[in-house]
């Protein structure tokens, strides 16, 4: 494959067609490649060397992934023989006195997930809609660096702001007991999330044909109409790959969450809920790994919780991708 | 029934209203930690080691952790995330192997980073013996950066001109000529931004390294790779939450640090992007 060293074979990229054909110039009829006998084009061993690595850093983001699942499945499935699984699928995580009950976890992870997908949806597609639409050309290229430096504030700074500005103000607001609740999580959460969002559907709408717009403005459409009734349906898919990929960063968000969700490992059962603290799957073990001895029970079953993340993203990623690839391949199919 | 210019003013009235709801709080999270932190800010805050408990004096080991495990994070991922970018824009076909390390990179991208913790612990710490240190920190911050860097790495060398490469291959230049002399040096501006995004997110992350890495307090600089170290997220989560009675001005200074140090990355990024676009004769 790929590693052919004569230039004369470089293969064909579908996103970089070569219309004049110039690649298979000088290429020959018969079956000898004459530059490969000419000395200038003797490649030296540094060179071979030099392609066997790329190829091998190419290969090894594979390995990487399922090193990764490896690991966490050695340290992470010995929970499953070591406490029984009633237990595990218990309600109270308790492990000083061996309740190791998962439920709380996961209910407190897709309860602030959840919800911040609900708030960042909305919120994402309205501002990407604002830049790449409404917004004059000046004001995008502003507002596109202020959204990326958002992505690049530390999550701990988050939740320090948080703790400080945030749960007081919406303890005294909501007037509760106290600010560290899910809904503080939730609303952190989907802000952090906005970056990912916000990105993924301004790409999509960049690629919908200008000759769609020009089609609904031509009908006598208002501009709003042309965004909502042409533009939208048709960037649905990306919009619906922005939420999947803004879950998937949302569910594995662990310093703001661990900071001001207050971490108590209860189940919420009634919606009043969300003004009550949790605790999520990233933050217990964020929380407790640094105290538990390696090797004992609790010190696998926090692996394990790590595993349960891992196939999480995994799936949620695996899924976003697909709708991506499928994407890509109807694009293509519409220019062709 | 309202008219279709009515309702093209409420809906994008409401729109005006949620990108404010998404855009302003940015200026003020910024604002309100420079103002409350610069206070803080003196020359022996930045160069001393902390004192009573870390209640009073700097944050020294903590910028110079923060250093160490940036600089190990680049050493870690820049070749591998390098040679990945250019096996995929050069080499790869449009195969399954290919599909494969897309996905693969997408995956690693969408691990939770205190789970690229765990597997730091499993196999860095533990396994292979390095013990609680900067470098297994910087093996596991270098892998977790690994997606990024080489998905806007290869952004760049795709935008290189095809042209470009008949040029070199025609006046009898080798494929790995055509790569190092021309695709590159033309593509390095981008890559350039591609590694400090990647290195300014490893910067501020903390739940990698607290397993891998971090110490609560060390009274002396770290004096090799097998030491730990502290580092400036995982001191501000430290002072903000595990040490009561901390004063307020120390935690503010702290955040403000490590604020200013990652968006400096990301503005020098931001600059060296916006400098070579405009530079740019294709």
């Amino acid at each position: 494959m790929g590693l052919e060293v004569n230039p004369v074979d470089q293969e064909e990229k579908p996103d970089r067609p070569d219309p004049t054909g110039l690649d298979r110039v000088g290429a020959p009829m018969g079956d000898d490649h004459p530059d490969r006998d000419s000395p200038k084009q003797r490649v030296s061993l540094f060179e071979v060397l030099m392609e066997r690595a790329i190829q091998v850093t190419g290969i090894s983001t594979m390995l990487l992934v399922a090193l990764i699942f490896l690991f966490l499945l050695w340290e992470g499935v010995p929970a499953f023989f070591e406490v029984p699984l009633s237990n595990l699928a218990g309600a109270r995580w308790y492990p000083i006195e061996g309740l190791y009950g998962l439920l709380p976890l996961i209910a407190g992870s897709l309860l602030i997930t959840i919800g911040a997908a609900l708030l960042a949806l909305p919120l994402g597609v309205a501002t990407a809609i604002f830049i790449a639409e409404i917004a004059p050309s000046w004001g995008r290229e502003i507002l596109k660096p202020i959204v990326e430096i958002l992505a690049g504030i530390p999550s701990v700074v988050i939740g320090f702001v948080g703790i400080l500005v945030v749960a007081p103000l919406f303890r005294t607001g909501l007037n509760i007991p106290t600010g560290l609740t899910a809904f503080t999580g939730m609303v952190l959460l989907a802000w952090m999330a906005l970056p990912t969002v916000v990105s993924v559907v301004e790409d999509v709408l960049d690629t919908v044909p200008k000759t769609y717009r020009d089609a609904g403005l031509a009908l006598g459409m208002t501009r709003w109409q042309t965004i909502s009734r042409i533009l939208v349906p048709a960037g649905k898919s990306g919009i619906l790959t922005a939420l999947m990929l803004g879950v998937g960063r949302a569910i594995g968000e662990t310093m703001t969450v661990m900071m001001v969700t207050g971490n108590a490992p209860s189940i919420p059962v009634s919606p009043l809920d969300i003004f009550a603290s949790v605790r999520t799957m990233t933050a217990t073990i964020a929380a407790e790994m640094g105290e538990v001895a390696q090797g004992s029970t609790h010190y696998h079953v926090l692996f394990a919780v790590g595993l349960t993340l891992f196939v999480i993203t995994f799936v949620v990623n695996l899924a976003a991708a697909s709708i991506v690839f499928r994407r890509t391949r109807r694009a293509e199919r519409m220019l062709s | 029934m309202i008219s279709r210019q009515l309702s093209e003013r409420i809906a994008f009235g409401l729109i005006i209203v949620a990108a404010a709801i998404v855009i302003l709080p940015i200026f003020f999270i910024i604002g309100y930690v420079v103002v409350q932190g610069l206070g803080a800010i003196s020359w022996t805050f930045l160069t001393e080691m902390p004192r009573e408990g870390m209640r009073a004096g700097g944050v020294m080991p903590a910028i110079v952790g923060t250093l160490l495990l940036t600089l190990g994070t680049a050493i870690v991922a820049v070749p591998i995330g390098l040679g990945g970018a250019i096996y995929l824009s050069e080499y790869a076909g449009d195969n399954a192997t290919t599909r494969a390390i897309r996905i693969a990179i997408i995956n690693l991208a969408g691990i939770p980073s205190v789970v690229y913790g765990l597997f730091g612990l499993g196999l860095f710490v533990i396994f292979l013996n390095f013990g609680t240190s900067i470098l297994a920190g910087s093996l596991t911050l270098g892998i977790m950066t690994l997606p990024v860097i080489i998905s806007t790495a290869e952004e760049a060398l795709r935008a290189v001109p095809q042209s470009f490469r008949l040029v070199s291959t025609s006046l009898g230049g080798t494929r790995w000529q055509t790569i190092q002399r021309v695709v590159l040096p033309q593509a390095l501006p981008g890559i350039i931004t591609g590694i400090i995004l990647g290195v300014e997110r490893a910067a501020g992350e903390t739940a990698p390294i607290l397993f891998t890495a971090a110490a609560f307090f060390l009274p002396r600089l770290p004096a090799s790779i097998f030491d730990q170290t502290m580092a400036l997220p995982y001191h501000l989560y430290v002072i903000s939450t595990q040490v009561p009675g901390m004063p307020i001005q120390i935690q503010y200074g702290t955040a403000l640090v490590l604020l200013v140090f990652v968006l400096s990355l990301n503005l020098v990024a931001t600059l060296i992007r916006r400098h070579y676009r405009k530079q740019r004769v294709w």
